[in-house]
């Protein structure tokens, strides 16, 4: 089946060179941080994660997309998402290895990165972060790829398979509070010691995965023969607005705990993310995802105005930058920020964590892309 | 043909049985703590918990610090860096920064200036061996927070973890950084990418020796089991005025300062 994506045309091929340039980039970079360590990256003492483990924080949610089709479609057997469910699956997998990817990076000694399997460590939320990042990948290859295969050879998907989709579903949950869980059981980390943070990890993951998602399709849809359905957008739209208002009411209640309760430790960050101290390009865009949150409110909430395919992409695009600004830079930076000191230290990824980051990213849309071709040309064959 | 692929396939499916019991084996190997591995040293120094007393009023210039700060960094040969990727062990913080919650509007003013010294607490329930997916840091029967740089992956949780920012990473390699005639080599080398921090020189107590900068101090930091009541911490903790940093995240800090 892996052969049809060997056959496209020049635009598939340019696209595929520009994202082996980026790996190849970004890959000797990598290789330039492994032998000087990274002290080329911006991070510091006291700010010990940066931009490699928000991407992880971030793409942990993308793959969340596919639970919010692969739920309505097999729990509650809403066909319209029929077209769309692969495509879910398998934005999962590439999401999962962009998330996997970010974290090697990260690693000061990645060769010895078996070490979490040598040495498993049931008490470290780490140890389960990698095994339920890894089932994911695990469960949706599996399942996307055998229902292809099958449909490809004109038959319904073994029987086998239905217990793995529910077990996907769940599955889809854990990593995503796994993930929170990471930050939320630390002690003395203001802006992460709250129990609502893992309910803020799903409810953000639900709006800006699906969001994602839709936006791939309608560039897939321009690309190749492939339609969405418009009964799919719709309810797609609808999933993200719900997701999204959820998602700001949980941050306006950890709004509400630290200025009515005044107490330092809960609002400094927030002061410090929206910059009444030590103002810097995190306040900045802070203020950025703010406005295109109320944007992306704005233009999903009235029915009108969500169904408008015109305005649908801008609003969809606002979202999922206030979503990235929210959760993959000001979560990390504003956990570190009072550090253990209650003080200010800057932080700011520099160019080769950028461009690290960026061969991260294409490693996961390669992935993608070939599992997309392959998708496509069965759908095309047996349509 | 059908006998030999399924013998074929006998042998193959019990390979791969033997093959899953090795993870579970070592699973259960490395629940077994590093203590058992030591060889006890008879001259070697004991306790059930080891605790400092920092008795912060004979602690007040640079010129009272520095000393100390200087005879653990030699002893374990940790490199100076400029700037926020540095290395410290032993370091000095003001009052806000060393008991952020427990300072208060009309406070003493010379207590408000004043600076104090900072290590690893050592604590309790250490969050850093609760978070470090490898047990490259963990904690040892007689109280010590240790560090394996050797088994440590780099992934700074332990940093994350730790309210007191005890822990120190090493952004680069930290050898050439050391002058030649500093190099302790009794201590060994790391590389980059690992993360380090206090030990309360277990290496010295294993040879009969008390920590270095409680050697270095005249006796202002003081050292002993707090288990014990009649050791020398317990009896300046009953007879003076002490607090830790953050009490209420309860990890139980082993450092305590005389205020």
């Amino acid at each position: 089946m892996l052969e049809t994506a060997l056959k496209g045309n020049s635009r598939y091929w340019g696209w595929i060179a520009l994202l082996l340039i980026i790996m190849g980039v970004g890959g000797a970079t990598w290789v330039w941080q492994l032998q000087e360590g990274l002290t080329i990256t911006g991070l510091s003492r006291d700010v010990s994660w940066g931009f490699y483990v928000a991407q992880l924080t971030y793409m942990v949610g993308v793959a969340a997309a596919a639970v919010m089709l692969v739920l309505p479609y097999y729990f509650h057997h809403y066909k319209e998402f029929k077209n769309m469910i692969i495509l879910a699956e398998f934005q999962a997998v590439g999401a999962i290895i962009i998330c996997m990817g970010s974290i090697v990076v990260d690693l000061g000694q990645p060769q010895r990165m078996l070490n979490v399997i040598l040495h498993p460590t049931p008490n470290s939320v780490l140890f389960w972060d990698m095994v339920v990042l890894n089932g994911y990948l695990f469960l949706n290859l599996l399942i996307g790829w055998v229902t292809l295969m099958h449909q490809r050879n004109n038959m319904l998907p073994p029987k086998w398979v239905k217990p793995l989709v529910y077990l996907s579903i769940v599955w889809a949950v854990s990593i995503h509070t796994v993930t929170a869980f990471l930050y939320q059981g630390l002690p003395g980390r203001h802006l992460w010691f709250t129990a609502i943070l893992a309910p803020r990890f799903l409810a953000s993951a639900f709006c800006a995965g699906p969001a994602i998602l839709l936006l791939v399709a309608m560039v897939v849809e321009k690309v190749s023969n492939f339609r969405v359905g418009e009964e799919a957008k719709k309810a797609m739209a609808k999933i993200i607005v719900y997701a999204m208002c959820i998602n700001i009411f949980l941050f306006l209640c950890e709004v509400f705990t630290a200025f009515y309760s005044g107490v330092p430790g809960h609002k400094h960050p927030i002061e410090f993310l929206f910059g009444a101290w030590n103002a810097n390009y995190v306040s900045v865009m802070m203020w950025i995802a703010t406005l295109l949150a109320a944007f992306s409110l704005i233009c999903l909430i009235p029915p009108k105005l969500r169904e408008n395919q015109k305005l649908l992409p801008w609003a969809l695009i606002a979202l999922v930058i206030a979503t990235y600004i929210d959760k993959g830079i000001g979560l990390l930076v504003g956990g570190f920020t009072p550090n253990p000191f209650e003080g200010f230290s800057f932080y700011a990824p520099t160019m080769p964590e950028i461009m690290i980051t960026a061969a991260v990213y294409a490693a996961g849309a390669f992935v993608v892309t070939i599992l997309y071709k392959v998708a496509l040309a069965v759908k095309a064959e047996t349509a | 043909m059908n006998e030999t692929r399924r013998t074929f396939l006998k042998y193959a499916g019990l390979s791969l049985a033997g093959l899953a019991a090795l993870p579970a084996a070592n699973a259960a190997a490395a629940y077994i703590p590093h203590t058992v591995h030591e060889k006890p040293n008879p001259d070697a120094l004991k306790a059930k918990r080891w605790g400092m007393v920092i008795d912060t009023r004979r602690l007040n210039t640079e010129a009272d610090f520095k000393p100390l700060i200087d005879a653990c960094h030699k002893t374990h040969n940790v490199p100076t860096i400029e700037g926020p990727q540095e290395v410290k062990w032993l370091w000095t913080d003001d009052m806000h920064a060393v008991f952020p919650e427990q300072h208060g509007e009309f406070q003493h003013k010379e207590i408000e200036h004043k600076n104090f010294l900072l290590l690893c607490n050592h604590c309790y329930n250490p969050p850093c061996v609760r978070v470090c997916p490898t047990k490259a840091t963990f904690k040892l029967k007689s109280g010590i927070t240790m560090m394996d740089m050797h088994r440590c992956i780099g992934c700074r949780y332990c940093m994350a973890a730790c309210p007191y920012g005890a822990r120190s990473f090493n952004f680069k390699d930290p050898m050439p950084l050391i002058p030649e005639e500093d190099l302790n080599p009794a201590y060994p080398a790391r590389t980059r990418g690992v993360v380090e921090k206090c030990t309360f020189c277990n290496d010295r107590l294993e040879k009969g020796m008390l920590p270095a900068c409680v050697e270095a101090s005249n006796g202002a930091l003081l050292f002993g089991d707090l288990s014990d009541p009649s050791s020398p911490v317990r009896k300046a903790l009953k007879e003076n005025y002490s607090i830790v940093r953050k009490p209420n995240l309860g990890t139980q800090p082993s450092v305590y300062y005389i205020i």
